[in-house]
Formats: C-alpha cells, structure tokens, sequence
C-alpha cells in the first residue's frame, strides 16, 4: 500500500446525506477481478447519464472540482454493502480524504486497506469544511496525519482522531497480513487452545 | 467476574491476541466466500505465495452473479463477466482446497442461507464473509458480520481479522406481534426508529419476548438487517429454539461432541446487571406492517401513513428526503396503499427460507395476482426450492402467476439478468431500496413475505391484515 503522505488538495463537497455503496460504484461494475479501474465510474449513476456524457451539475464534473482530493461529505457516507470497490474507485479517482459525521462501519475499515483516511468530525467542524469546500478549486485544504490536524484555505487548523495502529499503518503504507503473520505463535497458541475447548469447531 | 453481555462473552472466546492498545486479533471459526468479493483476495494470496490457513473453515458458494432461469448451467445465459467471475470462484475454490457448493450442486444458494441449512452456522461462532448481509447468523448468537476483501485476503491467510471490539447495543420488542405483522415488520421498524446510523460503532443484541418467540428463520430476518441500522453485528442470545434448529444438520457436532457443545452454548447469554451503551425498546403490538416510501431503508413507516414531505425532516434529511421522493416519482400526502406496483419480487436472504414461502402461498392460495403484473419468487437454495415443491407451494405460485425460479441472490441487488426497467416500481422482500439497487433508476418498496404478496394480487401496496 502506498503511504499517506501530508495532503494539500481540493476538496468536493457533497452535503447529501446516506450516501450508499450502490451510489459509489453501482453493481454493475463489481464484475471485474481486478483491483483497479474503477475511478471511470465512481458515482457512475451521478454523474453520468445513460448514454455516457456528463451530468453537468454533479460535483467532480464541475471544472473547479475534477482533480478533487478531498470529499467533504453527509452523514453515514459509505453506508450499504461490503463492496470494497467502493474505496477502490475512490482512489483510483483519485481521492485521498474523505471527511463526514459518520461512516458505515465496514466502508470506513475498508478505507484503510487503501491508502484513504476518513477523518471523523463533529458536525459544526464538518460544516466549516463544507463551507470551504464550496469555494472551488483555490480553496485547497491541508489534511497532515502525522500532526492528525486538518487546514482551511484561510489557515482555520481542526484537529480529529485517528485510530494510533490504523494512522501507523496509513503513515507507514503497511500491509496487514504481513504484520499479522508476525504473530503466528499466538495464533497457533489459540488454535491449539480452542480445539481442546471447543472440539466440535 | 463482572456481569457480560452475550457479545463480550463471544468476543472473549475469540481474541488470539491483543495489543496494549487494545487492538486485536480476532480468530474467525467460519469464513464464508462468494464469486464478487473474493478474486481479488485469491489472487493476492497466489501473488505472495500464501495459502489458505484453514480450509475447513472455509466455504464457498456463487449466489450473486447466477441466472436463475431453467438451463442456467448454460455458461450461455450469464454475460461474459459474470460467468468469469463463477469460473473463477470454481477454480479458486479446487486450487485453494475450499468447501464447494458449485450451481449444479442441489445445496447451493444464497450464501448466507447455504451456511445455517447446512450447519456450518453454530452458537457462539465468529463467522464472516465479503457481504454486509452476514450480519444474518447473528440470529444463532453468533458474532457475523460482513468485510472488504482486504480482509477476505486476511481471513484467509491468517484465519484472523484486525478488529476493535465495538460498543453493546440492545433491543429489545416487548410482548406479542398482532397478526400480519412479521419479523420483516419488526426489523423495519427498529430502522424507523435509529436510523441508519443508529447501530454505527455497536454490535444489537435483540431479545424480549416478542424476538423469543421468533422461528429460527424469523430471527435470521431480524438479524440480517442489523447492518441496515448501521450495526457492526446483531445478536439473539441461543435457546432451545436454536438447538432445536441446529441439531442433525449435516455440519452440526454429533454424539458426545454435541453434548459438549451444547453445553457451552448455554452459557452464552448476557448476564444479569451487564452494560449496555446504549438501549432501544420497542412495544411488540405497536408495531404494525411498514413500507418503506424512500431510497435509504430508514424511510419506514406503517402501510396506513402517507408520502411524507420534506419539511417532515430536519437537517440534511430535507434535501436527502426530496430527492428520494423524486426519484421514486411519489406526492407528499400520497396514501401509501395508493401506490400501484409493477413488479414483487420475493427471496433473498432477508426473506427466501421457506417460512417466508408458506407465508406468500397462504396470502395467494387460490387467487391470481393483478393482470399485467410480473412477480418472480426466488427460493434462497436449492433446498429451499425442492422442500417448497414437495410441500405444494410451487404448485399454488404458479397457479396464482409466480414465476418459479432457481436459488440466488436475483433482483435483491440486480447482478444477474434480473432487474427493474427504469421507472419500473417494485414491492420486494429484499433488504436496501437504494437509488438503482434493483436495477438503473428502479423503485423499491421493502415489505414483508406477506405484504409482497398481497401487493402481488391487487396492484398496489396493501395493508395484509385486511386480507387475513
């Protein structure tokens, strides 16, 4: 996984609320076996019509928003499906940060597993975000991990949370399963463990 | 020892390790894989080089991409994509040693109806699979829940996730349902009353007498829509119902490994004076037969209420609401039993067992559904649609105008040929009325087994209770 390098970017806003992972990359395009290419149809049925040109009103297709990095977003954003082609086309669009209220709870695992941070906020701060975001392409923001502290274009610094294990691996581009084989021994201990507890398993 | 509740005790059965920060490796017992979410985990294992940890814990059946049309063993009848996903699943499941339920199989179906019928589902598990809908074996009391294919990957190479416990919700429906109202009804109604957000960060624990006196099949519905109120997991404690349930499947412990086993799964209730963060009780008689008007399944209320307005909501809810009832093309005001229906589609793994079959045939026993209407019932597995035909259901489906067709996820998400037109109205028995969910600008109404049936027969959305 690539690391989460210190962002300065544009930021989108999209103030809708509840949006699902059919919404992020409808079924359709979950036939693949790839990973990749999927940021040609992120918010596919937003911001297409049918006979493929652009819906002109939809966010990332206004000129100032196009190379967006940043999506400031509704409440429970990702909510839905376990689809993790959802984070896929997101990055593979190109965005890094996605700030909200909420987020569905398997979305917002599978954001790590990819290289993008969801940063959690209360929503006066989300507001304040929103608000920049709506100046278009000379607001840019700064989202820094390391200092977990996020700037306005007109330099406002807030401060979020971040999980210290999640930021480490995002910091650092690590793979998962790698750092869990470390742990072999203890797994093997519990297996051993539970098969005399638990035989019928 | 301090009181527990029924998650932190499955939970504790489960840590093979924890950091200092509380991070932990959470040991998964059953593993369940399907043809969309899994490719990519399997072909990250072969390019490290890894291997699936444990096999026998592992099972594999395609449900969301298959046909379900007489003939569909016709590579011809999926699109090209489709059918290389089910090969690839076919081939990752023989390279990699996995359980296998292939479409030919009779015990295929949807996989999270294969699990249970098959006993590979037991109390006091830790079960997962890439699909928010896992969230159904909870109804066993066990921890299930749905992941990314990241953590496919990581499951099956390490038969371990990287999870953080999550908060303890409960709730809980008091009393008896009035008749016409089911378990679809209740756990509708417990979105109506969180949210979609409302379960963000908790595992549900369901219980009172009204979730007590549940089937087994009833509380799988509950449980299956946890994840639509935001849930990590949802939970009902195990009793005899599910002992009953579980005992002589085919994967289920035998002779003194089932004594053993039932033993344990006696102990795992939540404990007198437990904590929970955060508590929701629900009158089991206030709850009526609901629908959803909306594109979020939050957008709940009873069949007797009307389209609401946007000025109904508050916040980011009024714009959100205004879209919804635009795009499902309805009036504030509107009488919900006004609303006229194209199609009724009813499976899935929210209501394809077979309870949810009996209960459509006794609505249309002897009656014809509405001229021009097109209504598909789709068993959850091949299991299911055999019992159904032995127990004559199929015959009354098809005498009333059903289409009877084979096992799979069908129209619940629209990735087989099985879709809505544009425009074109549904009232399902599935679990997400998402904007295009049933297929490309669709309309989806989520009801009951029972309620889908009556729609089925008059042409609109109907309240079920003036019909028993």
């Amino acid at each position: 996984m690539e690391k989460f390098e210190k962002l300065h970017g544009i930021a989108a806003p999209m103030p809708l609320v509840n949006i699902d992972t059919d919404m992020i990359i409808p079924k359709v395009f979950l036939k693949s076996i790839q990973r990749t290419g999927f940021g040609a149809n992120l918010f596919d049925e937003m911001r297409f019509n049918r006979d493929g040109t652009e819906i002109p009103d939809f966010v990332l297709n206004k000129p100032q928003y196009r190379n967006a990095e940043i999506l400031v977003a509704g409440d429970n954003f990702g909510c839905g499906s376990s689809r993790e082609h959802a984070p896929w086309a997101i990055a593979d669009f190109g965005i890094k940060c996605v700030i909200s209220t909420s987020f569905a709870d398997i979305f917002f695992n599978n954001c790590f597993k990819n290289g993008i941070l969801p940063i959690v906020l209360p929503q006066e701060q989300v507001d304040i975000l929103m608000g920049d975001a709506e100046k278009g392409e000379n607001a840019r923001m700064t989202v820094d991990l390391e200092a977990q502290e996020i700037t306005t274009s007109d330099g406002q610094v807030i401060p979020f949370d971040v999980d210290a294990f999640k930021k480490h691996c995002l910091l650092e581009g690590l793979d998962d399963i790698g750092l869990t084989m470390e742990k072999k021994g203890a797994i093997d201990a519990f297996e051993a463990q539970a098969e005399q507890a638990r035989p019928w398993v | 020892m301090s009181a527990k509740t029924l998650y932190d005790k499955i939970w504790d059965a489960h840590v093979a390790h924890e950091a200092e920060d509380g991070t932990c490796l959470l040991y998964i017992d059953r593993h369940l894989v399907h043809e969309v979410t899994s490719p990519q985990a399997f072909e990250g294992l072969r390019m490290t080089g890894r291997k699936v940890h444990a096999p026998d814990k592992t099972i594999a059946v395609p449900d969301h991409n298959v046909p379900t049309t007489a003939g569909r063993e016709d590579p011809a009848q999926m699109t090209e994509e489709s059918r290389i996903q089910v090969e690839a699943l076919d081939k990752n499941a023989k390279e990699f040693g996995v359980h296998y339920y292939p479409v030919s199989d009779v015990r295929q179906g949807i996989v999270h109806i294969v699990g249970p019928e098959q006993g590979w589902t037991l109390p006091g598990m830790t079960v997962v699979c890439g699909d928010s809908h896992t969230a159904t074996h909870g109804a066993f009391g066990a921890l299930a829940h749905g992941i990314g294919t990241s953590e496919v990957e990581h499951v099956l190479a390490t038969q371990t996730l990287i999870q953080k416990k999550s908060k303890n919700m409960k709730v809980e429906i008091t009393g008896k349902l009035k008749p016409g109202v089911t378990a679809k009804d209740i756990t509708l109604a417990v979105i109506g009353e969180t949210g979609t957000a409302g379960g963000t960060g908790y595992v549900i624990e369901y219980c009172g007498e009204a979730i007590r006196d549940l089937s087994m099949e009833g509380r799988m519905t509950v449980c299956n829509m946890a994840i639509e109120g935001g849930a990590r997991a949802g939970l009902i404690a195990p009793d005899e119902t599910t002992f009953e349930y579980v005992k002589g499947r085919p994967h289920a412990p035998k002779g003194a490994q089932w004594e053993a086993a039932l033993a344990w799964w006696k102990t795992l209730y939540t404990d007198e004076g437990a904590h929970f963060d955060k508590v929701i009780t629900l009158k089991g008689e206030d709850i009526q037969p609901v629908v959803t008007w909306g594109t979020s399944p939050e957008d709940v209320l009873p069949i007797t209420a009307v389209v609401p307005s946007p000025s109904d909501f508050e916040g980011g809810k009024v714009d959100a609401a205004a879209r919804s009832i635009d795009y499902m093309g309805l009036t504030p005001g509107q009488k919900l039993t006004d609303i006229e229906i194209d199609t009724v589609f009813i499976g899935s793994c929210t209501n394809g067992r077979i309870e949810d079959l009996r209960a459509v045939a006794e609505i249309v026993k002897g009656k014809k559904i509405k001229d021009g209407m097109r209504a598909m019932i789709v068993p959850g597995s091949g299991l299911v649609r055999a019992q159904a035909e032995e127990e004559g259901l199929s015959d009354i489906f098809e005498a009333a105008g059903f289409e009877w067709r084979l096992a799979g996820c069908s129209m619940c998400l629209a990735m087989n040929p099985d879709q809505l037109a544009e425009n074109e109205r549904c009232a399902s028995t599935s679990n997400r009325n998402f904007e295009g969910r049933q297929g490309y600008k669709g309309r989806t109404h989520l009801v009951s087994p029972a309620m889908a049936a009556a729609a089925a027969l008059t042409g609109h959305l109907t309240d079920v209770r003036d019909m028993i």
